[in-house]
């Protein structure tokens, strides 16, 4: 049997996602389409509540399921729509084709049952497998996400570990069934500093080795530098600019990642200057704005921003934004500035 | 753990001395005694008090009672005449014992099926039945529950013996009336504690394994949900077996229940005495049990 063969392991088109709540229909994914190659990092990055974890929960269904639906859209994974699968039919996708690694390793593992039984279970539901065989294949992922002495750690509780050693226990849980994605929902959040770098590396050795595709959801821009090929930008339930990892930080479009980024401080801000936050607060996705969701926040912002969402424009081939300052019929702002010039 | 179990030893015995005392004294503080009979004449008063060593100062007497408790000594009942209170309670005990287990093996086997049901079926129509039975359960004392069951089950419909206690079907009726209220708080217990679970991260990383609904639900949550229970269990456990009055005497068993109350109506000093100390030794026995169980079932709780 011949897999087809696509460019793209998962493709998202459309996707929107919503829930209902006791306050009526939370909107919290619109409209976002991106795909991920075979093998490549891409990093989701955006603030809290702005759509992100849900869209990767959206990938296994993992989203409540009486409270939350699909609004429309389709997630293709290996050219296939998983949209209308059953739970049943999922069960064949999570874990084996897809792994997903949550935020926080502290609540993310049972409690009462040892960490090997709980890696073991996502290869033990194939058939045909023996006790031994379990063990060795656990034994070696442990070793695989850099745990050392496995023998002992499979018998241990999770409570027995530190908050590092569990996240690569929810890694090693995430590799063992073979997958061809990982999702990492903000890994490293609940970790500190060197554990965080450690873990980072691990996902970039893993990417690397295995060519496993990684969706890393991060709020952190230092970490998608240090490791993604792809980023995505997200807001208020939309994707506003996706770039490769580089053209994100050197040639930034959007001014909410321009935002982003000079909210950051560095080793190089003067410790007297303030930072500089972006005003307001995102927008209530009960009742979305029309127009582009981060208009009422932006300094730029025309009246178009507030009437219409402005299409994608297409900056250079992995370069997409989602900004009327970026459109082809408005006036570009270089070229004023060096008509501006030119007269001095 | 030796040290701890230990520990444990040390702190039940104190615990058990406590109770003796307190109890020793509370008793004797209640207006009467044992032999208040109007037709006994002063002298064989006097000569029954010598017998039993009531004539002696109370500070004496508490020595004394403690002395042959040492021996395993409960004494003689001052009410069943040559009767020891030891061989009452070891004729008594087998009985209520007998039902409390069945009780308890009833009431959280069902108790804790009916919980996951009710949690599962959230809202539903099943869970609303879940919430009426517990109603009953807690609201009808079962004494009502006990003549009701008699009732239907040994006169309407003539299914279950009525009485007495001579074989497995006379167990049934005790059993229900007896196991219905805890029932009724276990399913309510284990259903709070499963919804509760079910909202836990790790349910959700469960879900994320592609491992079946079934699975998600009998290795991850009811494990978890189950540990409320535990720690309810060990006094549960120590009061059941000890038998209750009222159903021991609607049912007619020859249970515990009947002597404790006896024993302190006719303020029979060494049969209240010597159930007391059977009572406090089984309950510190049962939250010792409990606390190893929740060890088993716990594993964070094994280590510290």
């Amino acid at each position: 049997m011949q897999e087809k063969m696509t460019d793209y392991i998962l493709e998202l088109k459309n996707v929107s996602f919503s829930f209902h709540t006791y306050g009526g229909v939370v909107k919290a994914v619109r409209d976002v389409s991106f795909s991920v190659r075979p093998g490549e990092i891409l990093g989701i990055v955006g603030e809290s509540g702005c759509g992100k974890s849900v869209t990767a929960q959206c990938i296994l269904k993992l989203n409540p399921p009486k409270a939350g639906f699909f609004e429309g859209g389709s997630i293709l994974y290996k050219g296939e729509d998983i949209v209308p699968k059953t739970n049943q039919e999922m069960r064949q996708i999570r874990g084996d084709e897809i792994g997903f690694v949550f935020q926080d390793p502290m609540t993310s593992l049972n409690p009462t049952m040892k960490v090997g039984k709980q890696i073991g279970e996502i290869i033990k539901k194939r058939k045909n497998i023996t006790k031994q065989e379990l063990r060795h294949q656990v034994i070696d992922v442990l070793e695989k996400v850099g745990i050392t002495d496995p023998q002992r750690r499979l018998n241990q509780y999770p409570h027995e570990l530190s908050g590092g050693m569990k996240q690569r226990v929810m890694i090693a849980m995430a590799l063992i069934g073979n997958p061809k994605v990982i999702i990492a929902d903000e890994p490293t959040t609940s970790l500190d500093v060197t554990i965080e770098s450690q873990i980072l590396k691990l996902f970039q050795k893993l990417s690397r080795e295995f060519h496993i595709s990684v969706i890393l959801i991060t709020h952190d821009l230092g970490v998608i530098a240090k490791l993604c090929d792809r980023v995505l930008v997200m807001y208020g339930g939309k994707i506003l600019e996706r770039a490769s990892a580089e053209e994100l930080f050197y040639k930034t479009a959007h001014p909410y990642t321009r935002g982003l980024l000079d909210s950051i401080a560095t080793l190089e801000t003067d410790k007297n200057a303030e930072l500089r936050p972006i005003d307001g607060t995102p927008p209530d996705l009960f009742s979305p704005p029309i127009g582009c969701p981060f208009a009422a926040r932006c300094e730029f912002g025309m009246n178009v921003c507030h009437k219409k969402m402005p299409d994608e424009v297409e900056l250079s081939q992995e370069h997409k934004v989602c900004c009327w300052l970026q459109d082809k019929r408005a006036p570009r702002v270089e070229e004023l500035f060096q008509k501006e010039w030119s007269n001095e | 753990m030796k040290k701890y179990i230990l520990k444990r030893i040390i702190m039940s015995v104190i615990t058990v001395l406590i109770l003796i005392t307190v109890v020793f004294f509370l008793v004797r503080l209640m207006p009467g005694g044992p032999f208040t009979n109007p037709k006994l004449t002063p002298e064989v008063k006097a000569v029954m008090e010598a017998y039993y060593g009531l004539d002696k100062p109370l500070p004496v007497q508490y020595v004394q009672y403690l002395k042959n408790l040492l021996h395993g000594d409960l004494g003689y009942s001052m009410s069943y005449s040559n009767q020891t209170v030891t061989s009452l309670i070891l004729k008594a005990f087998p009985y209520s014992a007998d039902v409390g287990i069945r009780a308890l093996v009833f009431a959280f086997s069902v108790g804790i099926v009916l919980g996951i049901i009710a949690a599962l079926n959230r809202g539903k129509k099943l869970d609303f039945l879940c919430i009426i039975i517990a109603i009953i359960g807690t609201s009808v004392p079962d004494f009502i529950m006990g003549g009701i069951l008699q009732y239907f089950f040994g006169i309407r419909w003539g299914l279950l013996p009525i009485a007495q206690y001579k074989g497995i079907e006379y167990t049934i009726l005790p059993m229900i009336s007896l196991g219905f209220a805890t029932l009724a708080s276990v399913s309510r217990i284990m259903r709070s504690s499963m919804l509760e679970v079910v909202n836990q991260d790790y349910i959700k990383t469960a879900r994320a394994k592609g491992i079946s609904e079934f699975q998600v639900i009998t290795r991850h949550e009811i494990r978890n949900a189950i540990m409320p229970l535990v720690t309810i269990m060990g006094p549960l456990v120590a009061s059941i077996l000890t038998g209750t009055f009222v159903i021991e005497s609607i049912f007619a068993i020859p249970g515990m229940g009947k002597y404790y109350v006896d024993s302190i109506s006719s303020l029979d000093y060494t049969m209240v005495l010597g159930m007391t100390v059977f009572y406090g030794v089984l309950l510190v026995i049962a939250t010792t049990i409990t606390d190893i169980v929740y060890g088993l079932v716990d594993p964070r709780i094994r280590v510290s």
